[in-house]
């Protein structure tokens, strides 16, 4: 059974459909890529999967993730789904973070509520769930970096922090929108591996929001492209990648080979 | 011959750790150079003492065999007349309130360049590929691809010998990047630019020499082809296979 499935999902203001008549399904430990270029809706997608849409705009189709109806659910309910279900890692960690709560403490927020839920919330637990976390995410120097702020740290190791908070919730479902679009190549290259190592160890499906074709196709097993709200074509992210059938995905992947093919000194 | 010659360069900002060490480069005339780093690496400090936004505390930057002036405004009045820019953010860079035709021939205005600004604008603006009657209208009503056009017509308008390039591609989508690649591609035949970029894949696919800064200093410059051949240095190496590519080999056979 599918841990998301999305049916005739439309998104729409007042005046303004932004997506239309979109549909996929997630499976358990599915690496699901999502691509889009600015406008496409892939950001707004995702925020309909968590409940998190800007009041102007009202769902309409399903969404059910892990059993549970979102569209038109209760924030109590939402609430629980998120803590339980679904995690969000947004493109920028610098606004996504807390800029006056030291990186531990940011941690141990989730920490401490999945904890409580289970009757055994400790300081010496916390402390210790967030220290494995850490080490999850390889944060380097944990002692120092738990009490500095986002400030004082690097954006990858930012990164990292938001992926840990992510994962303290134990989700079935990690979402990661446009999660290394704001740091460096070098440091991209090591943040798409632990997202990867972790989504596959921890069994955790991801939803990987991306405009890198590059990056999706390291990371998804299946992806989407979408445009103007719509999606264009689906299918086994090799497929998609080496032998696209719609017009619009053609010139994209062109593009990206365009790119790829200077760096291999074939201008 | 060589139109910029920058030699033993040295910045910080305060008391900090130099932000530039020792860099030194030439750009020939009617080069395409690329300079790549990523974040930190200085690039971006570089091209502010390239265009005299800041004065380097070491060495100095040679522009046609004379050394940059930065404080001397006459001399300032003159550089700019050669040495246009154009910056990463479209929608920052265009003033919102002024029509597209104003924007443009600014640089026409400022540096009292005498003769027919209308005229100017027009070929400017057809030779970024947009329609003339782009002028009459204000930034808000074009996308960021088409703003960019607009921008790189407005670093043009004075016919400078050296267009400096700062991120001018990154803030855009992907196939919108591609096509202004190709309109960078053509405007470097006609003059010499430096293209700053932390983007590996659009400097090779746009410039004929490159020169690799890492935290303040060069690490590798050289010809593009050479260096995507066979990177010398190991920070050139890592940067390159960091890069992510599109998968590769044989479509599979849905069959």
């Amino acid at each position: 059974m599918a841990l998301l499935t999305v049916e005739t999902l439309t998104l729409a203001t007042a005046d303004t459909v932004l997506v239309e008549d979109l549909s996929f399904t997630i499976a358990p430990g599915e690496r699901f890529g999502l691509i889009g270029e600015s406008g496409s809706g892939k950001s707004l997608t995702s925020l309909a999967v968590t409940g998190l849409l800007p009041r102007a705009i009202t769902p309409s189709g399903r969404i059910v993730l892990d059993g549970t109806e979102v569209i038109g659910a209760s924030e109590r309910a939402l609430g629980a789904l998120r803590g339980r279900a679904v995690a969000t890692v947004f493109q920028e960690p610098l606004t996504a973070l807390d800029p006056l709560m030291p990186l531990g403490r940011q941690i141990a927020g989730p920490v401490r509520r999945r904890l409580k839920r289970t009757g055994e919330a400790s300081a010496a637990a916390v402390t210790a769930e967030v220290r494995k976390l850490t080490d999850q995410v390889r944060l380097p120097d944990p002692e120092r970096l738990l009490g500095a702020y986002p400030h004082e740290v690097s954006g990858g190791q930012r990164q990292r922090v938001a992926i840990a908070m992510a994962l303290a919730c134990r989700p079935k479902l990690l979402i990661a929108d446009e999660p290394t679009t704001a740091l460096d190549v070098t440091t991209q290259a090591e943040i798409v591996t632990l997202l990867l190592d972790l989504v596959r160890d921890e069994g955790i499906a991801l939803l990987f929001i991306s405009h890198d074709l590059g990056v999706v196709g390291q990371v998804a097993e299946r992806v989407m492209v979408m445009r103007n709200g719509r999606a264009v074509e689906s299918g086994p992210a090799g497929q998609v990648l080496t032998a696209p059938r719609d017009d619009y995905t053609r010139s994209l992947v062109a593009a990206a080979r365009r790119f790829d093919d200077a760096l291999e000194g074939r201008p | 011959m060589t139109l910029l010659s920058v030699e033993n360069l040295g910045f910080a900002y305060g008391r900090d750790r130099p932000v530039l060490d020792d860099i030194s480069f030439t750009v020939p005339q009617g080069a395409n150079v690329g300079l790549v780093g990523e974040s930190g690496s200085g690039k971006s400090t570089l091209l502010r003492l390239l265009l005299g936004l800041e004065s380097p505390q070491k060495g100095r930057i040679l522009f046609d065999g004379a050394p940059l002036q930065a404080r001397d405004r006459r001399y300032m009045h003159a550089y700019r007349r050669r040495v246009q820019a154009v910056f990463q953010d479209p929608y920052s860079s265009l003033n919102p309130a002024h029509r597209v035709q104003r924007i443009v021939t600014e640089p026409l205005r400022s540096l009292k360049i005498p003769g027919d600004h209308r005229q100017m604008a027009e070929e400017a603006i057809t030779s970024v590929g947009l329609d003339p009657d782009t002028l009459t209208r204000y930034p808000h009503q074009f996308s960021g691809g088409q703003r960019q056009r607009i921008a790189i017509a407005r670093a043009i308008v004075a016919r400078p010998e050296l267009l400096l390039a700062d991120e001018a591609v990154s803030a855009l989508d992907l196939s919108t990047r591609v096509r202004i690649v190709d309109l960078f591609g053509e405007i470097a035949q006609k003059m010499t630019m430096v293209f700053v970029s932390h983007d590996m894949g659009v400097v090779a696919a746009l410039c004929d020499r490159i020169v690799v800064l890492d935290r303040g200093r060069i690490v590798e410059a050289g010809e593009t082809a050479a260096i995507l051949r066979a990177p010398q240095h190991a920070y050139t190496r890592s940067l390159l296979s960091s890069i992510p590519r599109m998968p590769a080999g044989q479509p599979q056979d849905p069959s």
